[in-house]
């Protein structure tokens, strides 16, 4: 038995899913929002310092639950791990209307120039399936400025020398300074570095209804308990519900995107909250469950035509998992640097993206969010880890120490993938992402560059000690996972085309950070808001055209 | 000696509660005591780890701060999975002490239980890691979760103990 029909059906309502759904209800189309978790609000803000969506080790506040998500995770010795959401290798984002811009540190990076042209300005690195997008910068700069307009954005990029040409500033300025943010500039200055204001998804002053942020040091990983976060749950999903044309239904699951004989994507099957199976016909059908996600949902919609799931035929689906390689570095000062005033992070650099000698891109550096206490443990470089010494580490360092990180730009890897476990299923019998990989070694090669960089700030800044913080071999992935349905123009290539419909297919779209050819040397969302924005605009116009 | 003595206190209130529980239930198990999980021996040995990890110091330590608390009310909850390498990681570390100096963990003068963990076999190690992870855990994490009593570590740190309430910490004029 099938629902009603529905002009086009969302699958997740996270950072792409909310925009989309937003842009198509305000331009009349009935929208069927299809949600697996739960919405949660600011009074869901626990503030609990073990059970959020970065430091899980009690479980995660925002989904998905341990008991019905399963993944597995293929270690570089081959070995088989079964892991759940809360634990370490499963690569988890969140599960919750916003998806994970309920819960984010909320950075809202535009990529710059290069970054969309890495393989023009680089040449890729053996083993490496880096490339350009087929779309520019300037393809994406006005809907880079509508998501800032319209989910929100505070900041002050204009002392920022390089990023890309921008018609208007941020809609809010930043936030008050902070002690870190008063000790590190002046040292950026000295070397010759163009620190400034990073832009925050945050509001700084009362915007769209809602209040400022209150400065509290429980910001990333946490549900705001003051509403000041701007996420897709309470700026576009919140729109899209007010055009009476968004049917947002929380719990579902989505089975397989459903075909014809001649393969024409005709809807979608999924479980709803009680469980039961139900059919959603639909026009359209736009995967936004984020990378791991949408492609385990292409590889599971499998049938006669598509043998081995939809967008498959060249066996991209999937491929070139990447998130970003953090590298950095801690410095430990003789005063204290420490002032309670969150969130944290709000002085950065992109002095080194581009242009560092020998290398493949870079990364922004920046101070980061408050680490509240437990997340200090294994702070102390000197391999202490229990007893006196550690107590007395902890006691001398925490108020005491600045942490600089950046995102070091992925070479993307074909090997390191998402693909259908072969043996273990979730709660409801489908097969789970199996997720397999490494990083390849001129990643960890830039990230040692760029931790040197760190260090040197922090040295200029008055650091008595400093030590390295360095990625390891394995894949990332987590909130910044990207690049498994690439966007291209060779359907031999990628996966999706430039507008984000999956090639082979006529009502298909991906529009989340899964088509990301490369992920910048930047937290990704703003870059994933600013293509639903885009996508959404094309989907609209060929909409309307058709009609 | 009077952090020692408090804890007793609590100690025995507990005890006294379980045990009113119990015999109000008519129930009957080995778990006579506060703990969840733990029998009393195997707790005796994993507060002395608990207290090797985090010792008192001029601040109160982890045996104060009750870590011993989540870990074992989370061996009932998330960390169930974890119930057999606890009790096998437990045996294991008393039974190479009586190898070594004829005595359980928890009965070495607290000097000699820290030469035996600076010295311990390899096959020890992973269960030890766990307990230090999870120690850090109690002692540094929200005291909601009974391992960090009265917010200690976050006293001795110097962080603002009382999380702010922040929701109608702001007034904004309303608009029309």
């Amino acid at each position: 038995m099938s629902l009603p029909r529905v002009n086009a059906v969302v699958i997740g309502a996270g950072a792409g899913g909310g925009v989309v759904a937003k842009e198509l209800c305000e331009a009349g189309l009935r929208v069927a929002l299809l949600e697996r978790g739960r919405w949660y609000t600011a009074n869901d803000c626990r503030k609990d310092d073990l059970r959020n969506q970065r430091t899980s080790v009690l479980g995660n506040n925002s989904g998905p639950d341990d008991e019905r998500n399963p993944r597995v995770f293929v270690d570089r010795d081959a070995k088989r791990h079964i892991v759940l959401p809360s634990e370490g290798g499963y690569s988890n984002n969140a599960a919750c209307v916003g998806g994970g811009t309920l819960t984010y540190g909320a950075m809202a990076w535009r990529y710059q120039s290069k970054d969309f042209r890495m393989r023009s300005t680089y040449g890729a690195p053996e083993g490496s399936t880096l490339d350009d997008w087929p779309i520019s910068y300037d393809d994406l700069a006005p809907f880079y400025e509508k998501a800032e307009y319209e989910i929100g954005v505070s900041g002050d990029v204009s002392n920022d020398p390089f990023k890309g040409p921008r018609a208007k500033p941020l809609p809010m300025p930043p936030l008050s300074p902070t002690r870190e943010y008063e000790i590190l500039k002046p040292a950026a200055q000295r070397l010759g570095l163009h620190p400034f204001d990073l832009p925050m998804l945050r509001n700084s002053v009362p915007y769209n209804g809602r209040p400022p942020c209150m400065r509290c040091r429980w910001c990333v990983g946490f549900v705001c308990e003051v509403d000041a976060k701007c996420g897709t749950h309470n700026t576009v999903i919140a729109r899209a519900l007010a055009t009476g044309f968004c049917d947002l239904r929380l719990g579902c699951m989505v089975k397989e995107i459903l075909t014809t004989e001649q393969g024409k994507i005709t809807g979608v099957s999924y479980f709803d909250a009680h469980d039961r199976l139900q059919e959603q016909p639909a026009d359209l059908v736009i995967v936004s469950g984020a990378a791991i996600e949408s492609a385990r949902l292409l590889l599971n919609s499998k049938s006669k035509l598509f043998p081995t799931g939809l967008g498959n035929r060249f066996d991209w689906v999937g491929r070139n998992l990447q998130g970003h390689a953090y590298s950095g570095a801690t410095g430990l000062f003789d005063f204290d640097t420490y002032d309670d005033v969150g969130p944290g992070a709000n002085i950065a650099i992109c002095d080194y993206n581009h242009g560092n000698p020998g290398l493949r891109g870079g990364a922004m550096l920046a101070n980061e969010f408050i680490r509240l206490p437990y997340q200090a443990v294994d702070m102390p470089p000197n391999g202490v880890r229990w007893g006196k010494a550690h107590k007395d580490f902890m006691r001398k360092a925490y108020r005491r120490t600045i942490k600089i990180m950046g995102p070091t730009q992925e070479m993307p890897v074909f090997d390191s993938r998402v693909q259908l476990d072969p043996s273990v299923k979730d709660f409801w019998g489908m097969p789970v992402a199996q997720l397999s990989g490494y990083q390849h070694p001129h990643t960890l090669e830039i990230a040692g560059v760029m931790a040197g960089k760190a260090e040197a700030w922090l040295k200029e800044a008055g650091a008595v000690q400093t030590w390295r913080n360095l990625p390891g071999n394995g894949i990332s992935g987590g909130q910044h996972q990207a690049g498994t349905c690439r966007m291209g123009n060779d359907p031999k290539t990628s996966v999706v085309d430039s507008w984000c419909r999956v090639h082979d297919t006529e009502n298909l779209y991906v529009i989340d950070g899964s088509v990301h050819v490369t992920n910048g040397g930047f937290n990704p969302v703003l870059t994933i808001l600013a293509n639903a924005y885009r996508a959404s605009d094309h989907l609209v116009q060929s909409w309307k055209g058709k009609v | 000696m009077a952090k020692r003595s408090a804890l007793t206190r609590r100690r025995f209130l507990q005890v006294a509660a379980t045990a009113a529980a119990s015999s109000a239930l008519n129930s009957c198990g080995r778990h006579a005591g506060p703990w969840r999980f733990f029998t009393p021996g195997e707790a005796g040995t994993i507060e002395a780890l608990c207290e090797q990890i985090i010792p008192a110091d001029q601040d109160p330590g982890a045996t104060w701060a009750g870590t011993i608390y989540y870990i074992d009310s989370q061996l009932v909850g998330h960390f169930r999975k974890l119930q057999s390498a606890y009790r096998s990681g437990i045996a294991a570390c008393d039974a190479a002490c009586r190898a070594a100096h004829g005595q359980p963990f928890a009965e070495l003068p607290f000097d000699q239980q820290t030469a035996f963990l600076q010295r311990l076999p390899n096959s020890l190690q992973p269960f030890f890691d766990m307990v230090i992870t999870h120690t850090m855990q109690g002692f540094y994490g929200d005291a909601r979760h009974n391992g960090n009593r009265d917010a200690v570590s976050w006293r001795m740190l110097g962080i603002p103990v009382i999380p702010i309430r922040g929701r109608d910490h702001y007034e904004f004029p309303r608009k029309g």
